[in-house]
């Protein structure tokens, strides 16, 4: 049935607790200014101690329609969407009923009085609250007393599950930072919540949150300005974009960052330079401009951007040019659902462009993953002179996930094959797209090196080891099976698995970016409820190296799980297996596609399915 | 040895500023048609920046696709070169400049690779008046596509085939001047002299420089019935003025009649010396440079000479507000921001 683990009896009642394992979802109107009041009580639950995260589903909209915010408590620190959800707080009239309705039985629901909803069923708890009356209270002024109204149901909901009053007032500290005046306000109205339920309310639902020690020194963020820090600090100079749902937050808060940290000391000038370019082809166009010119560069974009930028990836790929490339993933094909979550563009990322293109893909699961690829990406892009993509989610990009707080990189970075000078002074017969070291990675020179034979012709048209134009059968080939043996170098430099193996394990699992964290939380599941050990290739970039082939080959069944319709990863590992036909007969998937972040709960349902076909 | 007689000492060789010869400056040999305007605008090119003593590795060359834009692989072997795809060689060179202000950007596009494809690109780089000196090798016609009408043919002008093209001309200066460009020129082919005075102000201004050269394709639009045909531009060419260039470095100060030329100070330090012929002309006066295109038009005049400059407006590096040293290659410490840079941040998402 539920996850939901019963954990002993409260002193004054029969009634069992669930303590610190539950999920509240709080259904407003778009714009509605219910993003403060949902961060308060996150982070409130989060200074007791106990592990959360947030998930926002949105719509496509500024103004007007529905939205719903999930905060999940998590004992076991399972950061996953949880499927069901435990506590409804309904403000939105829009949606109301089919959101009651759709409720597990047993899960309480706090509302807007005049909603009207306990005559929607009766298997659940209610919980009627004047919100709009208890609001006149707070403040006069019409329009801050819809924003107030959203703060009185934090009060509501932090006395109904006995959060610390003290930890939602420093929530709110922290929220409206020097505001005093909106601090006072808000603390005003999560009194009057707090007052109105411990008067007028009868707790007869079993959730609770209780002072844990699981959260002390980590941190709460979103992976877009994670991977912003990481660039940030790694050493980006240039940086372009044209805004698009969900990448755009991902530079916004670098350039936030960056005009805080970046501006340089002596001349108070900026040590960065950020454009918002047109359209995503002059967004891509001056990033390669700038890495052909020896700049870190970056663009954010999604599915529509990334298919703009399909052409210029391909002359990235074949001139050989350093690039990065965030992809925030988002549910298509076309416009698709913006706001939505998917990992639908594996395979047409992978092989953007026409001809023979293949780029490297970084898979980050955990905003530090985002952080540490924020460098790992240039260092692969410079390493390999060529467009590197990091393919997070909205899930991972948008979503607020708690981490430990992220290490300074303290190595240098890497910079690549490139000449300067002095070093080109020392070289015997220099050709840009000479394969001098058996890696198929060629050396480079900057434009602007001040040497006479620096100069050289960058062109997508065919061209020789010395960078001139051809159209012969021979160096065509040569120059393609380089690239490929470069790409072959590349297997065995980008981020390896991450391999998590059971004894005795019959099956395996494999997964990827987001889909982690339901991994993690099913094979729990699966281990505590069905007896069912999984081992766990987690794969965090392409190409694949070998350890794939290894995992595959050890466990009868493999299942890969990710978050498209036509198992992307899963036909890229059959291409990469295809020499080994009694590997292709074990793998099958576990898909989730429809637009909400993958949860456990289905994962284990679908794994128990297919491992256990009703006879 | 001894014996041999005494030879006359061999005549100096011609050099620049830089002690570089003309040759200095050369490419690889052109793959254009024999007699294409492309050509005598690379080799304008050459002698422009040769005459200027331009260092030729600080120099990038930028362009996008068709005949016009595999042209900088024939003027500058010493500098870097970047053809980049069609209409797309704005954003690689506002890419390239950003990471590198040092670098002296120069595009060469073709017609049907900035007003067509890549007219998007064109209008964003006008308004962000990026340091480039961009040229347009304007023949009305897709040359590397086999003669197609561009949109910048002239209403009722007829191809080889017979063909009459029924759209008007997008007017490439008129948008300069309206977008934003800094200094904008219109000028023949056929006028190398003119071409490469227009070329050498454009390397003296700090912001972007739109050159629209009529550039005759005599494979495909060099008929009767064309008007970018070198007999068309011979018979109509009508000067604006007489433009004249002084560089920074040329001692020699002349001295003009106020009343028959103007001069304006370029960025560094060169001059242009505008002689007037008929019309008495302000091109820093930006709406009457329109007016001047749009009179133009009307009476179908083919007008070449400097159209409008502005000296003043901050190029998009100055608006940026970016560190004097080249991007691209700043040391690590000065781009990854302390440790304590991180705890700060860490503590606040605590
Ligand atoms: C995306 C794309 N579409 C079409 C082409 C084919 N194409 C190559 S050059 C060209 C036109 C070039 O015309 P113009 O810029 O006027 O240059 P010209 O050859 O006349 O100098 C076209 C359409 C291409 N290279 N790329
Ligand atoms: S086709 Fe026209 S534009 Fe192209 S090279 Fe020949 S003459 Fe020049
Ligand atoms: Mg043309």
């Amino acid at each position: 049935m539920s996850t939901q683990t019963l954990v002993g009896e409260k002193e004054s009642g029969a009634k069992p607790t669930v303590v610190n394992d539950f999920s509240i979802q709080v259904a407003t109107i778009n714009g509605s200014g219910s993003q403060s009041s949902n961060s308060v009580l996150m982070r409130a639950i989060f200074q007791m101690g106990v592990p959360v995260s947030g998930k926002n589903l949105f719509p496509s909209n500024i103004q007007g329609l529905p939205t719903w915010f999930t905060i999940r408590a998590s004992k076991d620190s399972y950061i996953a969407r949880k499927r069901d959800v435990d506590m409804l707080v309904a403000m939105n009239p829009q949606t109301a009923r089919e959101d009651v309705q759709s409720l597990k039985p047993g899960s309480a629901v706090v509302y807007e009085q005049s909603l009207g909803l306990d005559n929607v069923r009766d298997d659940v708890v209610f919980y009627p609250v004047p919100f709009a009356e208890l609001a006149k209270d707070v403040i006069d002024e019409p329009r801050l007393r819809k924003l107030l109204a959203n703060m009185i149901y934090v009060g509501v909901v932090g006395q109904l599950l006995s959060i610390e009053k003290e930890e939602i007032r420093a929530a709110i500290t922290k929220q409206f930072k020097a505001k005093a005046k909106a601090v006072e306000l808000n603390v005003k109205a999560i009194n009057v919540g707090f007052d109105y339920a411990e008067k007028k309310l009868t707790k007869a639902d079993p959730l609770e949150i209780e002072r844990m020690n699981e959260t002390a020194g980590k941190i709460l963020i979103d992976g877009n300005a994670a991977g912003a820090l990481g660039s940030m600090f790694n050493g980006v100079t240039v940086v372009t974009w044209y805004p698009i749902t969900p990448s755009s937050s991902l530079v916004e808060s670098l350039i936030d960052y960056m005009k805080v940290y970046r501006i340089d000391e002596k001349t108070g000038k900026a040590t960065f330079a950020v454009v918002q370019a047109e359209d995503e082809l002059a967004a891509i166009g001056m990033v390669l401009g700038a890495g052909w010119a020896g700049a870190r560069s970056l663009t954010s974009t999604s599915g529509p951007g990334i298919s703009l930028m399909s052409e210029f990836v391909g002359l990235g790929y074949f001139a050989e040019i350093p690039a990065v490339i965030w992809n925030i993933q988002r549910v298509g094909p076309s416009t698709g659902l913006p706001t939505r979550t998917a990992q639908g563009d594996v395979l047409s990322t992978y092989l953007l462009s026409h001809g023979d293109t293949k780029h490297i893909l970084l898979f980050p699961s955990s905003v530090a993953e985002c952080f540490e690829f924020g460098g790992t990406s240039f260092d692969l892009a410079e390493r390999f002179q060529t467009p590197v993509f990091v393919m997070s989610d909205l899930d991972l990009g948008m979503n607020i996930w708690m981490s430990d707080a992220f290490e300074y990189p303290e190595k240098p970075i890497d910079r690549g094959k490139v000449l300067d000078a002095e070093a080109l002074a020392k070289v015997d017969d220099w050709g840009r797209y000479k394969d001098v070291d058996g890696d198929g990675i060629p050396h480079r020179t900057l434009p602007g090196t001040n040497h006479p034979g620096a100069a050289y012709f960058t062109r997508g048209s065919g061209h020789n080891d010395y960078a001139e134009y051809t159209e012969r059968p021979e160096d065509y080939e040569k120059t393609m099976m380089r690239l490929s043996r470069k790409f072959d170098t590349a297997r065995n430099a980008v981020p390896g698995p991450v391999l998590d193996e059971v004894d005795g394990a019959k099956i395996g699992l494999i997964g990827y970016g987001t889909t982690h964290w339901a991994i993690v939380e099913s094979r729990d599941q699966l281990r505590n409820e069905s007896d069912l050990a999984a081992s766990y290739l987690r794969i965090r970039a392409l190409p694949f190296n070998d350890e794939l082939e290894a995992f595959v080959s050890k466990y009868d069944r493999v299942y890969v799980i990710e978050q498209n319709r036509d198992a992307q990863m899963l036909q890229l590992i059959r291409l990469e297996l295809a020499h080994r036909p009694e590997l292709l007969a074990k793998l099958s998937s576990v898909l989730h596609f429809a637009g909400h972040p993958i949860d456990a709960r289905s994962v284990t349902e679908e794994l128990v399915a297919q491992e256990y076909p009703a006879e | 040895m001894s014996t041999t007689a005494k030879q006359p000492p061999a005549p100096p060789k011609k050099v620049n500023r830089l002690g570089l010869a003309q040759a200095d400056y050369r490419g690889k040999p052109s793959t254009l048609c024999k007699g294409c305007g492309h050509d005598s605008i690379s080799n304008q090119l050459i002698k422009a920046f040769y005459e200027y003593g331009v260092e030729p590795h600080r120099v990038a060359k930028l362009s996008g696709i068709g005949c016009s834009s595999k042209t900088p692989a024939y003027f500058l072997s010493k500098s870097h070169g970047f053809n980049a795809v069609h209409g797309r060689m704005p954003s690689v060179a506002t890419g390239a400049v950003l990471a590198n202000r040092d670098l002296v950007a120069v595009g060469v596009s073709g017609d049907g690779d900035t007003a067509s494809i890549g007219i998007g690109q064109f209008v964003h780089l006008l308004r962000r008046n990026l340091p480039i000196v961009y040229i347009v090798e304007n023949n009305g016609v897709y040359g590397l596509t086999k003669g197609q009408f561009s949109a910048t043919a002239d209403l009722g002008s007829k191809l080889k085939t017979g063909v009459v093209n029924e759209l008007p001309a997008v007017d490439l200066c008129g948008l300069a001047v309206e977008l934003g460009a800094t200094y904008v020129a219109r000028s023949f082919a056929g006028d190398p002299k003119q071409v490469v005075t227009l070329m050498k102000g454009a390397f003296g201004h700090s912001g972007t420089a739109v050159l629209d050269i009529i550039s005759p394709c005599v494979t495909f639009n060099n008929h009767a019935g064309s008007t970018k045909s070198y007999t068309w531009g011979k018979e109509n060419e009508e000067l604006i003025q007489d433009v004249g260039f002084v560089p920074f470095f040329d001692e020699i100060d002349v001295d003009y009649d106020e009343g028959e030329a103007k001069k304006v100070k370029l960025h560094d330090g060169s001059s242009i010396i505008l002689k007037k012929l008929e019309r008495d002309y302000d091109p820093t006066n930006r709406r009457k440079a329109l007016e001047l295109l749009l009179d133009s038009d009307e009476k179908k005049q083919f007008l070449t000479g400097l159209i409008y400059l502005d000296t003043k407006k901050e190029n998009l590096i100055e608006l940026l507000d970016v560190v004097d040293e080249p991007l691209a290659t700043l040391p690590l410490d000065r781009v990854r921001p302390p440790k304590s840079a991180l705890d700060d941040v860490m503590e606040s998402l605590k």
